[in-house]
């Protein structure tokens, strides 16, 4: 995991899913959490880290359900009545 | 007072104890033998009442009881408490439901309504009129209904349906929740709020079914094994509150094998707090209502998200500060260790060494030359002792031509004027 993190990192954040954004963090906090890393390799996790946090904050603030509906063998859009 | 007195009179003069008896003593064969045989006594209305009360309350049979009858004269005063007349071609009975009760009342009652009610008999004494205090209404056929559904329920028990050992644990962070309801109910729309307040990241994928009726079965059946719902992380299967018989399609055996064999874990939310249906036993966690089914599907909610994404902000932070104040103490340690090396150091010592030589050496010259001087005076002594003046001191005297100033060591050397040196001075002489 430690090692496998810094090379996802090629990724722009901003094409991440908040799933692979928060992985991606959660990986990174147990990478620093473990041994003691090069201190440019430490700058650089850092910094995506943090790009990471900025992208997920992103997403949970921009996060709105989305509702499709069974239609046969297929999902369609599915229109709530407003209240 | 006249009045009281007058009819206590009537009613002795006219109901004398053997009277009493009789008719007591067959409708109590075994009470209180004694209290009639042995104390021929007048009762007040109270006292009697209170008997009759006594004797219908002790009775088990008539204090848990079910009465079917048809409404009328139903009266619900602002009080909240339920007044009716229960009553078949024969006969009629008093009822009255307490507000606690009523309240609970999933029916709608209304008079000419054929229903089955439970409760207890006892007296109003103020009227002396016995009556059901009911505490259940159901429609008549609920009875049978429920008798198949504790049938049903044991039968899938004992297939093992219902164990704890099937249930699975609901994910906590789904992406994809399907919901199985109807599409126009208060239900979906209260979930949809729930999950959007609660967790806007999810997808809902909704299978509509209808959730009554006679074709409710089978379409909750087909909704549940949609391939689109079973590629769900969970479902929802839901319905509003509704009468017994509302919620009757969920305890069809159809719908309850098709819970307990999905593939993807099933929360259901069938109904209010107090319904209990065969799908909320083979589900895999049951909720009190829709609302709490949407709850329960999502554990985690986006607040908690944004608090885990702030935490980690912060232990990144940590962890890269920390990093740097280690390399910044170990690079401290090593400037002090360079500093302690450090040529500078060693040229300061040289110097030091170079004074301290310089010093000695300085030193050494200057006895060298002491010596050297008092050497000096020595040799100048010497040389004192071996000077032509210290000759002279002894009374000789040095004589020199004037004119040319040679020393005259011969007689032939002498000139006319010549001079002569003796120990403190010279002075001139003439040939003679």
């Amino acid at each position: 995991m430690p090692k496998s993190s810094t090379k996802k990192s090629e990724q722009p954040v901003e094409e991440l899913t908040y799933e692979e954004a928060l992985a991606e963090l959660e990986g990174i906090v147990e990478t620093l959490e473990g041994e003691q890393s090069q201190l440019e390799e430490a700058i650089k996790l850092f910094e995506r880290g943090q790009a990471l946090a900025a992208r997920c904050g992103v997403l949970l603030e921009a996060a709105q359900l989305k509702v499709k509906q069974v239609a046969g063998d297929q999902v369609s859009a599915f229109e709530e009545e407003s209240e | 007072m006249m009045n009281l007195l007058f009819d206590y009179t009537v009613v002795s003069r006219l109901h004398p104890s053997s009277f009493l008896i009789h008719p007591f003593s067959i409708i109590l064969p075994r009470m209180q033998p004694s209290l009639f045989q042995d104390t021929p006594q007048t009762f007040t209305v109270s006292k009697l009442t209170f008997l009759i009360r006594k004797l219908l309350e002790e009775n088990e049979s008539l204090q848990d009881v079910w009465v079917q009858g048809e409404i009328s004269n139903l009266s619900r005063p602002a009080s909240g408490h339920v007044y009716f007349t229960l009553k078949d071609a024969n006969a009629s009975l008093k009822c009255v439901m307490w507000k606690t009760s009523a309240a609970r009342l999933k029916l709608a009652l209304r008079d000419g309504m054929e229903v089955e009610v439970h409760g207890k008999i006892g007296i109003y004494e103020p009227q002396g009129q016995y009556q059901l205090y009911a505490d259940q209404i159901r429609p008549v056929g609920e009875g049978a209904l429920y008798q198949e559904f504790m049938r049903l329920k044991a039968q899938l028990e004992a297939e093992g349906l219902f164990d704890p050992e099937r249930k699975r644990p609901i994910p906590e962070l789904p992406r994809k929740i399907g919901i199985v309801t109807s599409a126009t109910g208060a239900a979906l729309r209260d979930m949809l709020n729930t999950l959007r307040r609660r967790l806007p990241l999810v997808e809902v994928i909704l299978a509509p079914s209808p959730v009554q009726g006679v074709d409710a079965p089978p379409a909750l059946v087909k909704a549940i094994n949609s391939p689109i719902l079973q590629s769900s992380d969970v479902i929802i299967l839901a319905r509003g509150g509704g009468s017994i018989e509302d919620l009757w399609a969920f305890n069809d055996e159809r719908v309850v094998r098709a819970v307990a064999a999905s593939q993807v874990p099933i929360i259901s939310g069938v109904g209010h707090e107090t319904d209990f249906t065969l799908c909320d036993f083979a589900a895999d966690l049951r909720a009190p209502t829709p609302t709490a089914a949407a709850e329960l599907a999502t554990p985690i909610t986006i607040q908690d998200l944004a608090a885990t994404i702030t935490n980690y902000q912060l232990q990144i932070t940590s962890l890269t500060l920390n990093t740097l104040s280690a390399k910044q103490s170990s690079l401290d340690s090593l400037f002090t260790q360079l500093r302690y090396l450090t040529p500078s150091r060693r040229i300061q010592s040289e110097s030091q060494r170079v004074d301290e030589l310089s010093r000695r050496a300085s030193s050494a010259a200057f006895n060298r030359i002491i010596l050297e001087t008092k050497h000096l005076e020595g040799t100048q002594k010497r040389l004192e002792a071996l000077s032509p003046l210290a000759v002279l001191a002894r009374g000789y005297a040095v004589v020199t031509r004037k004119d040319d100033g040679s020393v005259v060591s011969r007689v032939a050397q002498a000139s006319s004027e010549m001079k002569v040196r003796v120990s403190d001075g010279e002075f001139e002489v003439k040939k003679a």
